[in-house]
């Protein structure tokens, strides 16, 4: 990594009425943020599989966000509160796996929140660069694919 | 040797639990005789590889391939029968995703080789550890060389047909071998490579006899220690049951039993990550939207790596635990 | 292979200062041509006419099967490409607009970062685009009937909007009469217009019309269906009045021996019989019998209600009756209720006699209320010599509500204008801020201020009655701090008025819930646009009129609910609408009808066929959000428009994993 800063890449999942909102808002209000993030639109915050955090960490992202409506606030009543539970159970998966759970963060952002939003972003780049690379091995494996030839190693 | 078409089993990393269950088939197991020449099963019958490598490319026409890839060695067979076979099947839970020798995965492979000759139940006063070389007076001796990680059949090499179970059920070896015989006699076709044989596309739920219901859960248990209710589903009873996930073509065999599915079947069809369909599937039947108390009601989810891919982490998207993708990359 | 078209658009400089655009579109060209684009072409504006036809020009002669535009955000021009595309005999789903100007070249500040990552944001979108599949928008009929939710201004006006028009209309409220809190005000600001005067006309007119089936005493207890096909399960409460024989001659509550509070007309001000109905003008006539504190309820004795009719039409232990209407359209104005003073300790309300609130003040100076409309202190004698008005009395307090109430400081200035015109006394209004901002309202404040009202702009810290001089002495004392000058004042009062926050019903969650709709933290339902949709909702067909929105002003409730009317009639007029066809469905072959999935749709879209053992999704209930698809644990469940192919597929684009390691670098 020599002295260069680590750079991460964070995938962003968005709901299509709030965060995705709170995002293009950051836009029109010209607020900057760093160009860590790739957006991804979905409809709600209760559409994130928890397939797709796995295939973002596992294709090169080193941190995933997932942004919804806030409590209460979802724009089809209550389906962010799914998200919640499935974002605590992902985060206890990764942690089996040995990966930080902090490179999985949930974040609540209406449509009037571009100073909310841009200001996650900015904190959740610099905990990644915090936390380094996750480099998941054998990236762009999609479970069963035939892999390139991998390193073999010696026992101790 | 005879004129009939030949038949392969092999086991790479495995039990020996899947040979078992094709012996399982009883009397079905003299059709395997009476329509294949079985010119290589290590389990059954003395053989070489010489004698295979010797064989013509493709001569084999079916291959039962059993266990996952954890060392040189079975990533050679693996090949090596790839070659030699028209159709190669991944078969049961360790070639198809890894099953249990798959955990290993979330252990750098030192450790492995640390734990399995230096534990307490291992006294090795010297540190002796296998080498992968070593000279004698005849030559250089090699054995297997233990990779960082397990893989599946279909991460090494390609796979025509894909048969899940630990062990797969002796019923669906049956129709398989029933199936393979019907296609050798021109009256069946075979499926689409790459298709999932021996079982069915949707999940354990749709052949269980329990009674269900919308589902909330406010508390995960154990399954032993309090009274199960014998005819309804075990996740309403709040048992992490993985029947929701599990692909069927067991027949619910647990469930009907008393315990919870534990997953060998792997995923439903099409599906892309097994134990993603698990965390959602749980996640949604959580009765809380209090952040503290869902954490709680998890807490009885003790392990949830290995409730969600027991069977399946080396198959996964994941496919390891950090410490083994550290360990191949030094 | 699908053949791609990539469109990078400049938008002036918007996007091509930052990026360089074409780059992008040469990059995309060469690096995703494996991925099936044939074409990258960058545009000045691609949103413009000549834009749109370059997209047209390729589809037609390059034979175009997918299009990817990356130029601003969807929610601005996604649907120009589509119906570019559309025009060019492309499914108008087959396109994909990925926004590189709102979350790029606006947020971004190196040219080289922005550029790299508008590539990154181009392949994500070229590989969710190979999984698009054609659609076709959702058309489903509209039921001409419309249900309006609350009898008070907002619904009184929808109501006769709609019914007007020819169509026929529900109108439920809750309680015996509709007219909401209007009917309880006096007068009106700045106008001064007589509430009754001008309220009970249009009140006559829905008890009336012949397009208009008004449902007193009732509740709206289940919704059912869609838009277009709402089916609304009512119960019309036992009135023990049969309607068809009763005149609305009063006698029975003349005869009524039970004198009753009336905390809900009268605001705890005046009485009420056992047999009522709110107020003289009350539509519908009929009364109803209060249950709980009707003698015969209690007692088993008494019915001189009964005795006394001349018409027989007193009939106790009615039923109530449930009944179901079909309706395409149903808009809600359920209004709001007002905070309760007594949670403000240090206000004295509930324990200091002449502090009252906003509410309780309009019945005081109502010609119809407890005093016949002399304001007199709690003794019911004395006139007042000063009064204080006390604004924002639970908003814009982060103790109780944040917001602004709206009304509380036009309220107030119409209080100080009665209490000097009917009594002469001194009036202090205690403000944080005065708003004055709509028509004829800033030149009121001049009237007030040239009236001699004091106004002292501070919050009020306490008020008490416990002297310190003797001019203080059988007073109410204000204690402020003037924040213009900065002094403390202790001003002696005879009555002060607290100017009351609006707030959600206390209800509104539930009735939230039973209509599919959400509330805001604060309560207030949420419309589909704060500017540009304030009366539509997300869930469609459900409209929202009045303060169930917010705080507002009768002009504003009453614009609120003319304007709900007239989405209703366009849906009406149109008879059919088209719906985004983002659905869920299940595959019923790999359905295992383990149920996980049937606890998860607000809307009711997911029901489960206990005989096969399957779930089906009713597509015309599924608003899209794909909560149940990415919740099957089988995968047996797809979305339309946001499949879980799509989706990885975006991610493997986005991180660049479509075009080899060469391109990597």
């Amino acid at each position: 990594m020599n002295n260069e800063q680590f750079e991460p890449t964070i995938i962003g999942f968005t709901c299509n009425w709030c965060s995705y909102r709170a995002a293009d808002l950051a836009g029109t209000a010209r607020m900057k943020y760093p160009p860590n993030i790739r957006l991804i639109r979905l409809m709600c915050s209760g559409r994130l599989d928890p397939t797709f955090v796995f295939k973002a960490l596992t294709n090169g992202a080193d941190g995933v966000m997932i942004t919804g409506c806030h409590p209460g606030e979802c724009h089809y009543l209550e389906q962010n509160y799914k998200a919640l539970r499935r974002f605590h159970l992902i985060r206890r998966t990764l942690q089996g796996l040995g990966v930080e759970p902090n490179r999985v963060k949930l974040v609540w952002a209406s449509a009037a929140e571009g100073a909310k939003f841009t200001n996650e972003v900015k904190s959740f780049v610099e905990e990644i660069r915090a936390l380094g690379p996750l480099n998941w091995g054998g990236a762009g494996g999609n479970g069963h694919r035939v892999e390139t030839q991998i390193p073999e190693e010696v026992p101790a | 040797m005879s004129d009939k078409p030949k038949f392969a089993m092999y086991w790479a990393a495995s039990c020996g639990g899947c040979e078992i269950a094709v012996l399982n088939i009883h009397e079905k197991i003299l059709d395997v005789d009476a329509n294949f020449d079985v010119v290589f099963w290590p389990v059954a019958m003395d053989a070489k590889y010489k004698d295979v490598e010797a064989m013509e490319d493709g001569s084999i026409l079916l291959t039962l391939f059993n266990g996952g890839i954890r060392n040189d060695e079975n990533e050679h067979i693996a090949k090596l029968l790839r070659r030699k076979s028209k159709l190669l099947v991944a078969f049961g839970s360790c070639a198809n995703e890894g099953c249990i020798p798959g955990l290993a995965n979330l252990s750098p492979v030192g450790e492995i080789v640390t734990t399995a000759f230096n534990t307490v139940s291992t006294d090795n006063p010297n540190q002796i550890y296998p080498r992968t070389s070593f000279d004698t007076p005849e030559g250089e001796i090699h054995i297997p060389t233990l990779y960082p990680r397990l893989k599946t059949l279909d991460q090494v090499v390609d796979v025509d047909y894909y048969m899940p179970g630990c062990p797969p059920e002796s019923h669906q070896i049956a129709a398989v071998i029933d199936l393979v015989v019907q296609v050798l006699q021109g009256k069946a076709q075979l499926p689409p490579k790459g298709a999932v044989i021996g079982a069915g596309t949707s999940t354990v739920c749709d052949e269980c006899k329990r009674t269900r219901h919308v589902k909330t859960i406010t508390s995960f248990k154990r399954i032993f220690g309090q009274p199960i209710d014998p005819s309804l589903c075990l996740l309403e009873q709040g048992i992490p049951c993985n029947g929701i996930a599990t692909r069927d073509g067991c027949n619910a065999r647990c469930p009907s039993a008393g315990a919870q599915c534990i997953g060998c079947y792997g995923p439903a069809e099409g599906v892309v990550d097994y134990g993603a369909r698990l965390i959602t599937g749980f996640a949604s039947v959580i009765e809380s939207n209090d952040p503290d108390q869902i954490d709680r009601i998890l807490d009885g989810i003790p392990d949830p790596t290995g409730q969600f891919y027991r069977f399946n982490l080396a198959g996964s998207l994941m496919k390891a635990g950090v410490s083994a993708w550290k360990k191949e990359k030094v | 292979m699908e053949k791609i078209g990539v469109y990078v658009c400049h938008c002036g400089t918007n996007i091509a200062g930052m990026v360089d655009v074409q780059q992008v579109a040469e990059w995309a060209a060469a690096k995703l041509q494996r991925r099936g684009v044939v074409i990258g072409r960058d545009y000045k504006f691609m949103c413009s006419s000549l834009g749109q036809e370059l997209i047209e020009k390729d589809i037609k002669e390059l034979g175009l099967t997918r299009v990817v535009v990356a130029a601003c955000s969807p929610h601005l021009h996604e649907n120009t490409f589509r119906t570019a595309c559309k025009r060019a005999g492309l499914n108008p789903y087959l396109c994909e607009l990925v926004s590189i100007r709102e979350q790029v070249s606006w947020v971004h500040t190196d040219k080289d970062q922005a550029t790299a990552k508008s590539m990154a944001v181009v392949s994500g979108g070229v590989e969710r685009v190979i999984h698009h599949a054609p659609l076709e928008p959702m058309k489903v009929s509209i039921h001409p009937d419309t249900l309006v939710v609350g009898g008070g201004i907002a619904g009184i006006q929808a109501a006769l909007e709609i019914a007007d028009a020819g169509y026929k209309v529900y109108l439920v409220e809750r309680e015996p009469s509709i007219g909401g809190h209007m009917a309880q005000f006096d007068k009106t600001f700045p106008t001064l217009d007589c509430a009754a005067c001008i309220l009970t006309p249009k009140m006559v007119s829905v008890g009336t019309h012949p397009n208009i089936e008004l449902l007193t005493w009732s509740e709206v207890e289940k919704v059912d269906g869609y838009v277009g096909n709402f089916a609304v399960t009512i119960r019309k409460r036992a009135r023990d009045v049969d309607t068809s024989l009763c005149t609305g001659c009063g006698i029975c509550w003349e005869k009524c021996p039970k004198k009753v509070v009336d905390d809900k007309f009268e605001a705890g001000m005046g009485m009420r019989k056992a047999v009522y109905t709110p107020f003289a003008q009350a539509v519908p006539k009929y009364p109803v019998i209060d249950r709980p504190n009707c003698t015969y309820y209690i007692k088993g004795t008494c019915k001189a209600c009964e005795k006394f009719c001349p018409t027989n039409a007193i009939k106790f232990n009615q039923e109530d009756e449930v009944i179901t209407v079909n309706v395409g359209n149903i808009i809600l104005a359920t209004g709001y209720d007002t905070f309760d003073a007594k949670r403000i300790a240090q206000y004295g309300y509930g324990r200091l006699p002449n502090v009252v609130t906003s509410l309780e003040f309009e019945r005081l100076c109502n010609a119809a209320g407890p005093t016949n409309g002399e304001i007199l202190l709690k003794d019911g004698k004395t006139k007042p010599k000063a009064v204080g008005i006390v604004h924002c009395v639970g908003s814009r307090d982060k103790h109780y509500n944040e917001y602004c109430s709206v009304i509380c400081c036009m309220q107030g200035l119409k209080f100080a204008h009665l209490v000097h015109e009917r009594t002469g006394a001194e009036v202090y209004n205690f403000y944080i801020d005065m708003r004055t901002p709509f028509k004829g309202y800033e030149e009121f404040y001049q009237r007030v201020l040239e009236e001699g009202t004091h106004f002292i702009r501070g919050k009020v810290a306490e008020i008490n009655n416990a002297p310190r001089t003797k001019e203080e002495e059988g007073k109410l004392i204000v204690q402020v701090e003037d924040t213009l000058v900065g002094v403390q004042m202790r001003i002696p009062l005879d009555m002060v008025i607290l100017s009351v926050a609006l707030e959600p019903r206390h209800d509104a969650k539930e009735t939230a819930h039973r209509f599919g709709l959400s509330c805001s933290a604060d309560g207030w339902f949420i419309e589909k646009h704060p500017k540009l949709d304030p009366v539509a909702t997300m869930t469609e067909g459900i409209l929202i009129a009045g303060c169930v929105q917010g705080p507002k002003d009768i002009p504003a409730t009453v614009s609120q609910g003319a304007a709900a009317a007239a989405r209703a009639l366009g849906k009406i007029h149109a008879k059919e609408i088209a719906l985004e066809p983002f659905r869920a469905s299940v595959n019923e072959e790999q359905c295992s009808g383990c149920r996980i999935c049937n606890g998860l749709c607000p809307f009711n879209a997911i029901l489960f066929h206990e005989d096969r053992m399957v779930t089906e999704i009713n597509g015309a209930l599924c608003q899209g959000c794909g909560t149940c698809v990415a919740a099957c644990p089988a995968g047996a469940i797809s979305g339309t428009g946001f499949s879980n192919e799509q989706v990885l597929a975006q991610i493997e684009g986005l991180l660049l994993m479509n075009i080899g390691e060469e391109a990597l670098a």
